[in-house]
């Protein structure tokens, strides 16, 4: 257990810290900070509010997220943890940070490129390829394992790849 | 008030019925990609029809989204006749996919400007995703448009006759005007006809052309709660594990 005066010192800093080793369940190299999803963090004494901002609309991992996000900040020694679905931000891939893309990459997925809010088919269709690093590639399939996966595959390397789709 | 909520209805069971008609592929879909597509518009679809709901739930003190999901009667539902025919063959589960995205897309770039705040920011997110189901559809009509004389064949009669059931997606409810009057949404008429160039320049480059439609009255009913015969079984399917023990915590 933690002094009041122990607390009392952790800020946001801190939280933001800790929820990076809150790991996204589909791509476990990948946290909800580097995806982006932590927006607001209020502290108050003895309680915590964070925002978390959704990523795809059906993502079924949102409650698994809220849930490890309050046992994360609990065990900090807060008492009261709110995690709450903040939709006045709407997610995009320009929020994965750039070491969550670096991430993705290491984990065998190409990366969305920013496109400022609106993407195109070309940013749809075009991705680097994660194993050689190549452009030479071609998307087979729009749609994925996961929902925020599309199926690529790379003319040089010759491999098949999935990528984190622009949204 | 009303006005909004009869149009948060009819499109969170749009999606709800088209969803679940989608999720009929898983397993059966004719290659492994196909069958991952269509789980996969599936699963958006019905996550758009739960933030919909969720809506309805939130900020007009309808009852959760599960109970207005599944435990609604028949009648209560407002979804078009289009999205509750079975899948049928994949002429029409992509010719249907094809009509329906496609005004579908245009609606939520349409919500994206609209005054009812909650729905303008839900708009915003789920009009990136439909680009997704709308590349898809594209990408088969263009396919098999052009492919063999007989997919040429198949897509063309399956526009013949899936078309006039399309129109029901743009039957007016009760509250048109005051939906345009309070800029909540521009209204179904617009929406058809944007929806009308944007699918005749798209089945042109693919070889193919809309019918012309001589009952007007084909496809309509379903806004005001008058369905097809696949309805009830659908949701009769669909619910049957939430009424073997309601309210269970899974």
């Amino acid at each position: 257990m933690f002094t009041e005066a122990e607390i009392k010192t952790i800020g946001r800093e801190e939280i933001i810290e800790a929820l990076k080793q809150v790991m996204d369940p589909e791509i476990p190299t990948l946290s909800v900070v580097d995806l982006g999803m932590i927006g607001d963090v209020k502290i108050e004494n003895n309680s915590v509010r964070v925002n978390l901002i959704p990523t795809f609309t059906a993502c079924p991992a949102i409650k698994f997220l809220q849930q490890k996000i309050r046992e994360k900040i609990s065990s900090l020694g807060f008492e009261n943890v709110e995690v709450i679905k903040d939709t006045s931000i709407t997610w995009n891939t320009d929020r994965i940070s750039e070491s969550g893309k670096k991430k993705l990459e290491q984990f065998g997925l190409g990366t969305p490129q920013r496109h400022g809010g609106n993407f195109s088919l070309e940013d749809i269709e075009h991705s680097k390829c994660p194993h050689c690093g190549s452009s030479n590639t071609t998307m087979n399939s729009l749609f994925g394992s996961t929902l925020c996966r599309s199926i690529h595959y790379c003319f040089d390397c010759r491999q098949s790849f999935e990528r984190f789709k622009p949204l | 008030m009303q006005a909004t909520k009869e149009l948060l209805f009819k499109m969170a069971d749009d999606a709800l019925i088209i969803g679940h008609r989608h999720s009929e592929w898983t397993g059966l879909g004719p290659i492994l990609e196909e069958d991952i597509a269509l789980s996969s518009m599936a699963q958006d679809k019905i996550g758009h029809a739960l933030a919909l709901y969720t809506i309805l739930h939130e900020q007009f003190g309808e009852a959760d989204p599960d109970t207005l999901a599944f435990l609604r009667e028949e009648k209560d539902f407002k979804c078009c006749q289009l999205v509750e025919y079975p899948i049928g063959e994949y002429d029409f589960t992509i010719t249907r996919q094809f009509l329906f995205d496609h005004a579908e897309i245009l609606r939520y770039e349409l919500l994206a400007q609209s005054s009812f705040e909650p729905l303008a920011r839900l708009a915003k997110k789920i009009h990136g995703e439909l680009k997704y189901h709308v590349l898809h559809a594209n990408s088969w009509m263009r396919r098999l448009g052009h492919g063999t004389d007989e997919s040429h064949a198949r897509m063309q009669a399956a526009i013949n006759s899936t078309y006039p059931l399309a129109l029901g997606i743009f039957e007016e409810g009760p509250f048109e005007d005051e939906l345009i009057e309070q800029k909540i949404f521009p209204g179904e008429k617009k929406l058809q006809q944007m929806w009308e160039e944007n699918i005749n320049e798209l089945l042109g480059r693919a070889h193919l052309h809309l019918p012309s439609v001589s009952d007007a009255t084909v496809g309509l009913g379903g806004r005001n709660g008058y369905h097809t015969e696949h309805l009830a079984p659908l949701l009769e399917e669909m619910t049957q594990v939430i009424r073997m023990e309601t309210g269970v915590e899974w």
